[in-house]
């Protein structure tokens, strides 16, 4: 709503892999994006003329870590969509960088886009005409309701619950700071300095856990759910461990649970993906046939991309064909593996006009075109994921603002500072948390203040 | 058709809107009237007898500044003067007058009864006059009188019914009739009603009251006026006393609950939350062993207390037990029983900030009416619709306060976009600009406009442009002037603050906690003495800059989106994206700007960027680019 603020956000990634545009508006947008701009020859996005594309680095400029390789395009006002400066970030290193850029500029100074706002700001800045200006309502609407999905998705799994929880406890601490400031005759027993203190910790404690866990939104947190399947002995186990060998991240054994559902985790060109069922993905060499179609059928139902391998050396079993016709084509690959024999399965006489990546795991052969081909199809599962990490980025923001407030709190508290200025901070955090699941109304407090506590005369 | 004009505007109801309504009017040099069924009562408490209190007090200031009469009137009244929260910083501190009650109707009439332009007028109104949307003016059983603006103050008036026990009859206030008329006219021009409740405690004879046993409580020494043009105040000062409930008051009540107009479902009306009857208190907080009971003076040689905290309507004989089972009590006699009384109200959100009705063009509302209770916040509404009708017949803009200039503007602003459903009361945590809106700077605030308004006298504003002057120029003094470790350190030590070990500024001392002004001028006095008032200022602007600059930059960027003007008549209904429910909403309201339809409850933040767009549009089709298509 302030239109003289620099904005950022991610355009949707619509070509292959894990291609991504973080694009900036407004009139700080340059200086922003040059503090993270690293060019080989030394260019400064600052200094140079408009409608210009450099090659560089995008880089951390806290520590100078480089994040990704990106091409920087600069376009000044008045000549660009918005009629503000505008700067367009291409990468190409995945997600993952994608969401650390719009992070980075974030810091930087830039506050991220609501929903249709660059469109919004072409029209109020007259490069839209009335004609067209009906589309833009549309616009605004339509990316409005994308968003509003991504961020239902993003709460789901219990996310807002514990927002909620961490918001009670803060609205009720805000009540008894409140009671001080606007109650200070009433008879009723003040809490103490190291209750207060306690509560606070209690709040900052819930909300640390939940940037902890936003740090990555669900996609992004939990890796996309994985299955590797296929008859036995076509090489799953092989296709797995070559994966390993070469990205493995971490090895998680979930707590409380059977080896069965031991999970490993892979970053694919900065992907999250988390192989399911991995103890029986090895284990399965002895099974019988019959045994491993029905666990194969019941990872596929479960998982958001199929890895489904088949043995190049052998003709198609039965097993194969129904297995190939089960999975949808949607988000499942046909791996076709031991590539360094000779082949029994031409290109071409695969079942549905499905094409197949083939490699060998063995020699580590076709295990890029493979990876390539997982984002790809990944990229296509997790539709909408400019608004995804967008959303994300907005709750941890918003999070990390509430806990900055909380801290404050805790600080001036212990330096013994007056109460109305510990609802400042406490407002603030109220506030910060209101971005993700609606405001808190003064009316709310009051009502809190007035069930918790016998007030007035 | 024209009938000639009696009045201006005429404001009915001697209540504190009402007392300020007319001043403002007449004031702004127009022809006012002001009816009451009685000119004896005008200005009175109907309720407890003190002005002031937590973010009440910060009204007052506000309505003195503005050039309003009520912190003037309550000096004149004052018989102890408190200030609360002092432990605190002055954004939170409050002042709470106890007033003598004859004292207070006595120099309200003086007021009101020597205003030029000011016509008081002893009558019973039994309809609002109005045509195709315009007020005319009102009728009596006298006669007709015709103005332009007619604003109604009256309070608990309005249909008033007062409950004792089972027993309830039609009142205004004990021993006074309701007004009928007023709540018939209201439902003829389609206004929606609501009931509200609210209620007082036993009033008691001082005589056989035994004060021994009880806490004693004093006001300041000296008292500390609550106006800005008031020099000293010259009342005997008196103290109120404090004694509690007992677990035999609270059985007494729970056996006669089944008397209680409350519990037994004859009181249909909203009662306030804050200001619970003690038949509430015992019921909803069954733990509490006590409940605080403050005995408040009526008056200068009156041998009468309010019993503040045992506001009840249960039966009389149950009061008398009540009363006589309290420390101190046992043989009180009382002069004047406790009573509820439900009264109608309008639901504010159908006023516009100017506290002008949507319905009816010239007809304004102010006070009880409008849903708030407390003598303070009608007082200011009372001094807003008076500024504001009067403006409307000049034909200029009305005047309406920002949240972050004004806890007047807070107060309006949440009437007329929220809505209220029980008696709405200020409190401190409903200004998200709480420190930017101190008693200490209300002349700061607002003295400007009521000097514009033709309410504030040119000596006053030049006053205030001395005290403007002269704190800025401390305040540049003291950053600019710098003093050595040697000068200072030894004061340093003295106040417990640490040393410096290099060069600082004397605004970089004092924004230190343990520095005070005193401290400062030990080490550098400024050329000419300052008044304490000015002091005070350079003082609370330097150690509280950060937080208020915070705040500031927040209102900043508040008032940004306020500048958004919606135009009148914008058409809602149609803009892609905007719910029914939204739309409803905002039909209802007819926010003023972006800002305000931020605020009403339902309308999102995409709804509100949704509106932005929609009304750069009609903007443009309204000008010639909109015209060329």
């Amino acid at each position: 709503m302030h239109t003289d603020d620099t904005i950022a956000s991610i355009s949707t990634p619509s070509g292959r892999g894990g291609i991504g545009i973080v694009r900036l508006s407004g009139k700080d947008a340059v200086k922003i994006a040059d503090r993270l701009f690293s060019s080989p020859k030394n260019k400064k996005l600052i200094k140079i003329p408009s409608h210009r594309i450099l090659y560089g680095n995008i880089i951390n400029p806290s520590n100078r870590e480089v994040v990704d390789e990106a091409l920087v395009s600069v376009m000044k006002a008045p000549n660009t969509y918005t009629r503000e400066d505008i700067v367009e970030i291409n990468c190409h290193g995945g997600v993952v960088p994608l969401k650390r850029i719009l992070e980075l500029l974030i810091k930087g100074g830039a506050r991220l886009a609501e929903p249709g706002e660059f469109t919004k700001r072409a029209f109020l800045n007259g490069r839209i005409d009335l004609v067209q200006s009906e589309a833009v309502l549309d616009i605004i609407n339509s990316l409005t309701e994308q968003s509003r999905k991504a961020a239902l998705e993003q709460l789901r799994g219990g996310l807002s619950g514990k927002i909620e929880s961490a918001r009670n406890k803060l609205v009720d601490l805000t009540a008894i700071v409140e009671t001080f400031i606007d109650f200070p005759e009433e008879d009723i027993e003040t809490a103490s300095q190291k209750e207060l203190e306690g509560r606070a910790v209690e709040i900052k404690r819930q909300l640390k856990e939940l940037i902890q866990n936003a740090r990555h939104g669900r996609v992004l947190r939990e890796g996309l759910k994985t299955a590797i399947i296929g008859r036995p002995n076509v090489g799953k186990s092989s296709l797995l461990n070559a994966l390993l060998e070469q990205d493995r991240v971490i090895v998680t054994e979930m707590p409380g649970t059977t080896r069965d559902v031991i999970e490993e985790y892979l970053d694919i060109n900065g992907f999250p993906i988390r192989i399911m069922d991995t103890a029986g993905i090895r284990e399965a060499i002895d099974i019988a046939e019959s045994e491993g179609v029905a666990r194969s059928l019941r990872a596929m139902k479960d998982a958001g991309l199929v890895l489904l391998v088949l043995d190049g050396s052998n003709s198609l079993h039965d097993t194969d064909m129904e297995l190939i016709e089960k999975s949808g084509s949607g988000n499942s690959i046909l791996v076709l593996n031991k590539s360094d024999l000779p082949s029994e399965i031409p290109q071409g006489s695969l079942p549905n006009d499905r094409t197949a990546v083939k490699i060998s795991a063995l020699k580590g052969r076709g295990l890029d075109e493979l990876k390539d081909e997982i984002v790809r199809t990944s990229l296509k599962e997790a539709a909408g994921t400019g608004d995804a990490i967008a959303t994300n980025v907005r709750h941890i923001k918003a999070i990390e603002r509430a806990y900055h407030s909380i801290n404050s709190f805790s600080k001036n508290l212990k330096k013994g500072i007056s109460p109305e200025f510990l609802a400042v901070d406490l407002r603030d955090g109220l506030d910060a948390l209101g971005e993700i699941i609606g405001i808190t109304t003064p009316e709310e407090i009051l009502n809190k203040i007035f069930s918790d506590f016998c007030i007035g005369k | 058709m024209k009938k000639s004009l009696n009045f201006d505007i005429i404001v009915i109801g001697g209540g504190h809107a009402g007392i300020e309504a007319s001043l403002a009017s007449a004031r702004m040099g127009l022809k006012a009237a002001l009816i009451t069924m009685s000119a004896q009562t005008i200005g009175q408490m109907s309720c407890n007898p003190a002005i002031g209190g937590l973010a009440k007090s910060h009204l007052v200031k506000e309505i003195d500044a503005l050039g309003g009469e009520m912190a003037k009137i309550t000096d004149k009244a004052g018989i102890q003067f408190k200030i609360l929260n002092k432990s605190k910083g002055p954004a939170v501190w409050a002042t709470r007058v106890q007033c003598d009650r004859a004292l207070y109707r006595r120099y309200a009439l003086e007021a009101v009864s020597s205003q030029e332009g000011l016509e008081i007028i002893e009558d019973t109104v039994d309809e609002i006059l109005f045509n195709n949307g315009r007020i005319l003016g009102i009728r009596t059983p006298k006669g007709e009188y015709f103005s332009q603006a007619v604003i109604i103050t009256t309070g608990t008036f309005l249909n008033g019914l007062i409950h004792i026990g089972l027993k309830n009859y039609p009142a205004g206030r004990v021993g006074e009739p309701p007004s009928t008329g007023v709540s018939q006219s209201l439902l003829n021009m389609g206004l929606k009603i609501g009931r509200l409740k609210t209620g007082t405690p036993p009033r008691l004879n001082a005589k056989d009251i035994d004060l021994s046993v009880m806490a004693i409580q004093d006001g300041e020494v000296p008292p500390p006026p609550i106006s800005i043009f008031t020099k000293e105040i010259t009342n005997p000062q008196l103290p109120c006393y404090m004694t509690f409930t007992n677990e035999d008051t609270h059985r007494i009540i729970r056996e006669n609950l089944k008397n209680s107009p409350l519990y037994s479902g004859v009181i249909k009306g909203v009662g306030p939350r804050y200001c619970p009857s003690i038949e509430d208190k015992v019921v909803r907080f069954k733990d509490k062993e006590r409940h605080q009971v403050f005995l408040e003076p009526e008056g200068i040689g009156v041998d009468e207390y309010y019993a503040n905290g045992i506001s009840t309507s249960l039966p009389e004989e149950a009061q008398i037990s009540l009363v006589k089972s309290i420390a101190g009590l046992e043989h009180a006699k009382i002069n004047k029983f406790g009573y509820a009384i439900e009264y109608d109200f309008v639901y504010p959100t159908q006023l516009k900030p100017s506290l002008e009705t949507k319905l009816v063009e010239g007809l304004f509302l102010a006070g009880q009416i409008n849903g708030t209770s407390g003598y303070e916040e009608a007082a200011a509404q009372g001094l807003m619709a008076g500024i504001n009708a009067g403006l409307k017949i000049k034909g200029e803009a009305p005047t309406i306060l920002g949240r972050d200039e004004a806890y007047i503007g807070v107060l309006i602003d949440d009437l007329v976009t929220k809505g209220t459903e029980e008696p709405y009361r200020m409190f401190t945590s409903r200004a998200e600009y709480r420190l930017l809106l101190r008693q200490d700077n209300a002349d700061l605030r607002l003295m400007e406009k009521g000097y514009n308004l033709g309410l504030i006298n040119k000596d006053a504003f030049d006053m205030l442009l001395y005290k403007k002057d002269a704190v800025a120029a401390e305040i540049k003094r003291l950053k600019s002037e710098r003093c050595k470790p040697d000068s200072v350190n030894p004061l340093l030590r003295k106040v417990g603050s640490t040393e410096i070990k290099e060069d600082a500024s004397l605004y970089k001392l004092l924004k230190r906690p343990e520095v005070s002004y005193s401290d400062i001028i030990q080490i550098s006095p400024p050329e000419k003495e300052l008044l304490p008032d000015i002091i005070n200022q350079v003082e609370i602007q330097t150690k509280y800059k950060g937080y208020i600059r915070r705040q500031a930059e927040h209102a900043e960027k508040l008032k940004k989106i306020e500048m958004v003007k919606i135009p009148e008549g914008f058409v809602y209904k149609g803009i892609p994206g905007l719910s029914n429910e939204i739309v409803g909403k905002l039909e209802e309201i007819r926010p003023l700007n972006l800002g305000q339809a931020g605020r009403i409850p339902g309308v999102t933040p995409v709804a509100v960027s949704l509106l932005m767009v929609a009304v750069e549009r009609q903007r443009r089709y309204a000008s010639k680019e909109g015209r060329d298509i």
